[in-house]
């Protein structure tokens, strides 16, 4: 019934260890911050429901998960055989690289402070009392990431801020990725002068440099979260449009879709079933890096003081604030911005990590 | 004895597992006489060539035997020995005629360039040898040629300009591996000629790797039959053919249409699919495939034994009734 | 070639006008009066209403949209990009001050990219798997992907804050008018020193990798295999043979870079006060500064066309299997 217990005992160790590690964190914040996690079911805040209630679905489903999963594989007699599907070749891979496991952990962990924010966040980020008193307070004990310059805590709002950067950033990414997959789809299997004249705005979009138009537009809009979404994945759909588009050329060129068309498949099967496992390795190789470049562009926006302005603590427009007080007080620009570092940091391994993973090393194989 | 392999033996390091391209391969190659290295595609044939030049490529490298040339052991030798034995000594002739070619160098100065590295011509020179060495390939237009790019001349024409390359040091050994595989039919039988052409000439020994029985027949005077990164029969090409002793030599010749063969005897692959050099079968290494396979042969590789005038690697071998 | 070019230049027009179209379109979508575009949204509600009205007319916004669209672009043609709300001035006039400052900064960037990037991507290439390629590998990796900003910051903060190495900001010290002529040049060095190690720092990165990853496959082309093989030492196989034919992309790249060179970073530029193309824009988009803001995002676009042109050319010249029309040379 404990999630993980049944995996380990079982033999199944990674699935068990992780259950098992990640119900001990569930409770453990459900003990820590008891007094939160019920009045938050008392409060109308949003953010504060979806945290308490992540917390109860997530343990639910990891408890859930844990009996079904260990009910079928006691029905099993025997695991079958690791076949060496490219599915399972990469996957070892990419546990293989240590730097790329590490990284996913890392993001996973923000990511779930960032969703658990109400809960974790030790101050309010938001509350300025006593400003002469608590304004630039060193990191200490009290204020793990010192205050800025209204006496709030860093790390609080640095948790909150997680919340902005990390959600903006994924959220444009899929913006980017529907639009992009949705329209060079289209182009593509159309064909003919739409393909042509859908494949001349993108050249249009395109030359425009990324950062240049993301600033046209905020210039023009008004940057609310999002507007701001909307603005960054308008920015990123181009090059997922081209791509897509040209996935499906090849595939109409290749024989056994015409095979397949004789047999009277839909279309949409096709698309299903032929697309989307040739396409599917670059396009989560490219999603990787784009949410790493999402979060970096509303850092930069933010920065400028053209994303999301103050008082909401985006991690970019805290780095701005301490750029005033770099002499005074350099940790408020230091910790907003090595949490972005990270972020980044940990994106780009873990999408290195997947390029290496899925990408198809035949080198060797021709010399022999 | 111009060369002299003992026990080569070379491997990949791959994260899947260790691959044994080449494991244990003893062979001579006598001054002037035309040898053939004949297998499947995969089974080695390629590293045998580069681990004679010490260029197999990483993952992978020699791990041990002998192969002397020359006085040297090119696998011990120092960089100063082994540039002077590659090219000058032992010259090679790569399977795809454009890939062995520098694309962003004319023909004319990659040839140049190893005749004035080998040969202490001055530039000039160099250019002016470059342009009669074309033409002893057989190229029309030998002036123009030398300026083109690899990618502006013909198949036939790329090889040519690689065999070129390979004799324009006057080496002693010339490896030519799957030098016709990627030509045309026709262009082929020319290739070939000019290989014997040139061999005469110049006095060299020549070692044919192929998958192909035919060039063997046409070329060869002794042939070795690999399979799985070991030798499996070694001799005369004549006799091999007329006569195979080993299992895997009796399918590959059943499996290749001959003419002159006289009777219609039908063609047979061999059962099975050469097996991953990463996991290979115990013992022998064709034991699954073949038709004599037991227990027996489970257990070690068979060692070169000789029999009927050449040397067999087989526990049946004397079970063995030809068909 | 010189034909190529013009044909591709004419080839180039639909772009560019689609480029000028979606940059007018792009300002008439904001909220608010077209007015904007002339006359800052705060101070038209100061100004007498039959004013207003004049300005309307004078600058033809009370025309239909299209004669509007047709007069934007025949001032674009013309290089008229309008006055800039918050200084008064002749786009133009602003842009032609702030590009040399630009030029400064990127010219150098370029350099030292040149010059780290591909050499660290070299060597790292080389000796692949070595303390030293680890090394490069992971840190390049790790610079590329930091915040630009926050390594600026951070550097500020080491060297100019904690230790008065390097000024904090500007272009040139407050004394620099009383310095000698070559004093005056140390000066302006010493101020270009942070902002271009931070962005060619990055940049090198990108390029250490990315020439890392070219070398390596190149490696294992079989010509380089052949050129060893043929007796060359390692060290003409290596520059002659394989770098030659890895570095070739890397020309491109450089091409593409024309954007960058003269329209700048516009974050570096914000944090060390440099008043070049970067700045300017960002200023303008903080301001509603409509006219600038459209002349420098078409400026951008226009460079990257351009840039574009100028890399294939470069690659026609680099790489003899290119040919003009970008098919390869017929056999």
């Amino acid at each position: 019934m404990v999630p993980g217990v049944g995996h380990l005992v079982l033999g199944r160790r990674q699935l068990g260890v992780h259950l098992l590690v990640y119900t001990l964190i569930v409770l453990g914040v459900l003990g820590w911050r008891w007094g939160r996690f019920a009045h938050a079911f008392t409060t109308t805040a949003v953010d504060q429901w979806v945290a308490a209630l992540f917390l109860v679905a997530s343990l639910v489903g990891a408890v859930g998960f844990s009996v079904w999963d260990v009910r079928r594989i006691a029905r099993r007699p025997a695991r079958p055989h690791e076949g060496k599907s490219p599915m399972r070749i990469a996957m070892r891979r990419f546990r293989a690289n240590a730097l790329a496991v590490a990284s996913v952990y890392v993001i996973l962990l923000l990511y779930l402070v960032a969703i658990l924010a109400p809960l974790l966040a030790p101050h309010d980020p938001a509350t300025i009392e006593h400003v002469l008193e608590t304004r630039y307070l060193a990191p200490s004990w009290a204020h793990l990431m010192g205050t800025d310059e209204f006496g709030r805590d860093l790390l609080s709002r640095a948790i909150y801020g997680a919340r902005i950067s990390l959600s903006i950033g994924l959220l444009a990414m899929l913006v980017a990725k529907l639009i992009g997959t949705t329209y060079g789809a289209i182009a593509g299997y159309a064909g003919g002068w739409v393909d042509n004249v859908m494949m001349r705005a993108v050249d249009v979009v395109i030359a425009f440099p990324t950062f240049y138009l993301m600033l046209m537009l905020v210039g023009v809009f008004e940057a609310n979260i999002l507007v701001l979404v909307l603005i960054l994945g308008l920015t990123a759909w181009p090059g997922t449009a081209r791509f897509i588009r040209g996935e499906f050329l090849s595939l109409k060129e290749q024989e056994f879709i015409e095979s397949a068309r004789g047999i009277g498949l839909p279309p949409y099967r096709i698309i299903l079933k032929h697309l989307i496992p040739s396409a599917l390795s670059p396009v989560l190789v490219s999603a990787a890096f784009s949410v790493a470049g999402m979060i970096g562009a509303e850092a930069g926006l933010s920065f400028l003081g053209l994303g999301i302005r103050p008082p909401t603590p985006s991690w970019g427009n805290m780095v701005s604030a301490g750029q005033d007080a770099l002499l005074v007080a350099w940790w408020v620009a230091f910790f907003p911005g090595a949490l972005l570092a990270a972020v980044l940091i940990s994106f780009s391994l873990l999408a290195d990590g997947l390029r290496d993973a899925l990408d198809p090393k035949a080198l060797m194989r021709r010399y022999v | 004895m111009l060369l002299q392999v003992r026990d080569l033996a070379a491997y990949f390091f791959l994260d899947e597992g260790v691959l044994k391209a080449v494991d244990g391969l003893s062979f001579d190659v006598d001054a002037g006489e035309t040898v053939a290295l004949v297998g499947e595609s995969g089974c080695g044939k390629t590293i045998v060539a580069l681990s004679l030049l010490g260029v197999v490529p990483a993952p992978g490298r020699v791990v041990g035997g002998s192969v002397r040339f020359d006085g040297v052991d090119v696998v011990r030798a120092s960089p100063a020995e082994l540039r002077r034995v590659r090219g000058a000594g032992i010259g090679i002739v790569f399977q795809e005629p454009g890939a062995a070619l520098n694309p962003v160098h004319t023909v004319g100065r990659q040839i140049a360039d190893v005749v004035q590295l080998h040969r202490g011509l001055s530039r000039r020179e160099a250019d002016a040898e470059a342009v009669r060495l074309l033409g002893e390939m057989e190229i029309p237009e030998p002036e123009k040629r030398a300026k083109a790019y690899p990618h502006e001349l013909s198949g036939g024409m790329r090889q040519r300009a690689t065999i070129a390359i390979a004799v324009s040091a006057r080496p002693r050994l010339l490896i030519a591996d799957e030098p016709t595989t990627a030509l045309d039919v026709t262009i082929q039988r020319e290739i070939l000629e000019l290989l014997a052409h040139l061999q005469q000439d110049f006095g060299m020994s020549l070692l044919i790797i192929t998958h192909d029985i035919g060039v063997v027949e046409e070329m060869a005077r002794r042939v070795m039959v690999m399979y799985a990164g070991k030798l499996v029969e070694v001799g005369e090409a004549e006799r091999v053919f007329r006569e195979p002793k080993h299992p895997y030599t009796q399918g590959l010749l059943r499996s290749v249409p001959r003419l002159g063969s006289g009777r219609k005897a039908p063609l047979e692959g061999i059962p099975g699919v050469v097996p991953d050099l990463l996991a290979l079968p115990p013992g022998c290494s064709f034991h699954p495939r073949c038709p004599l396979g037991d227990a027996s042969c489970t257990f070690e590789f068979p060692p070169l034994e000789s029999v009927a005038g050449r040397l067999c690697a087989c526990y049946k071998v004397h079970d063995v009734v030809t068909i | 070639m010189a034909r190529y070019i013009l044909k591709r230049l004419l080839q180039s027009i639909p772009l560019l006008l689609g480029i000028v179209t979606v940059t007018f379109f792009m300002i008439r979508l904001a909220p608010g009066d077209p007015m904007g575009m002339y006359l800052e949204p705060q101070r038209q509600r100061q100004v007498d209403p039959e004013v207003i009205e004049l300005i309307r007319k004078r600058y033809g916004l009370d025309q239909p949209i299209h004669v509007q669209y047709v007069r934007w672009i025949a001032n674009v043609v013309r290089g008229d990009f309008g006055e800039s709300f918050r200084h008064r001035r002749p786009v133009n006039r602003l842009l032609a001050e702030a590009i040399p400052y630009t030029l400064q900064l990127t010219v150098l960037v370029l350099l030292f990219d040149a010059l780290f990037g591909i050499a660290l991507g070299i060597i790292s290439a080389v000796k692949q798997y070595s303390a030293l390629d680890k090394t490069v590998t992971l840190s390049s990796l790790i610079i590329y992907a930091i915040p630009g900003f926050w390594l600026a910051l951070m550097l500020v903060l080491v060297f100019s804050v904690q230790v008065n190495w390097f000024p904090t900001s500007q272009t040139r010290s407050m004394d620099y008018d009383f310095l000698s002529s070559g004093g005056k040049v140390l000066d302006r060095l010493w101020h270009l020193v942070l902002p271009v190690f931070v962005m060619g720092v990055a940049s090198a990165a990108g390029t250490a990798r990315y020439m890392r990853n070219r070398l390596l496959e190149v490696l294992n082309e079989e010509y380089v295999v052949a050129a060893r093989a043929r007796g060359f030492p390692e060290r003409t196989v290596i520059v002659k043979h394989a770098v030659r034919n890895a570095l070739i992309p890397i020309v491109t790249i450089y091409g593409l870079s024309l954007p960058f060179l003269l329209g700048g970073a516009t974050i570096i530029e914000s944090i060390f006060a440099w008043p070049g193309m970067g700045r300017l824009t960002v200023e303008a988009v903080g301001g509603r500064d409509y006219p600038i803001i459209m002349a420098t995002t078409m400026m951008a676009a226009t460079l990257t066309v351009l840039g574009n042109l100028l890399a294939d050319v470069a690659l026609t010249v680099v790489d003899p299997r290119v040919s003009l029309e970008g098919k390869p040379r017929a056999p």
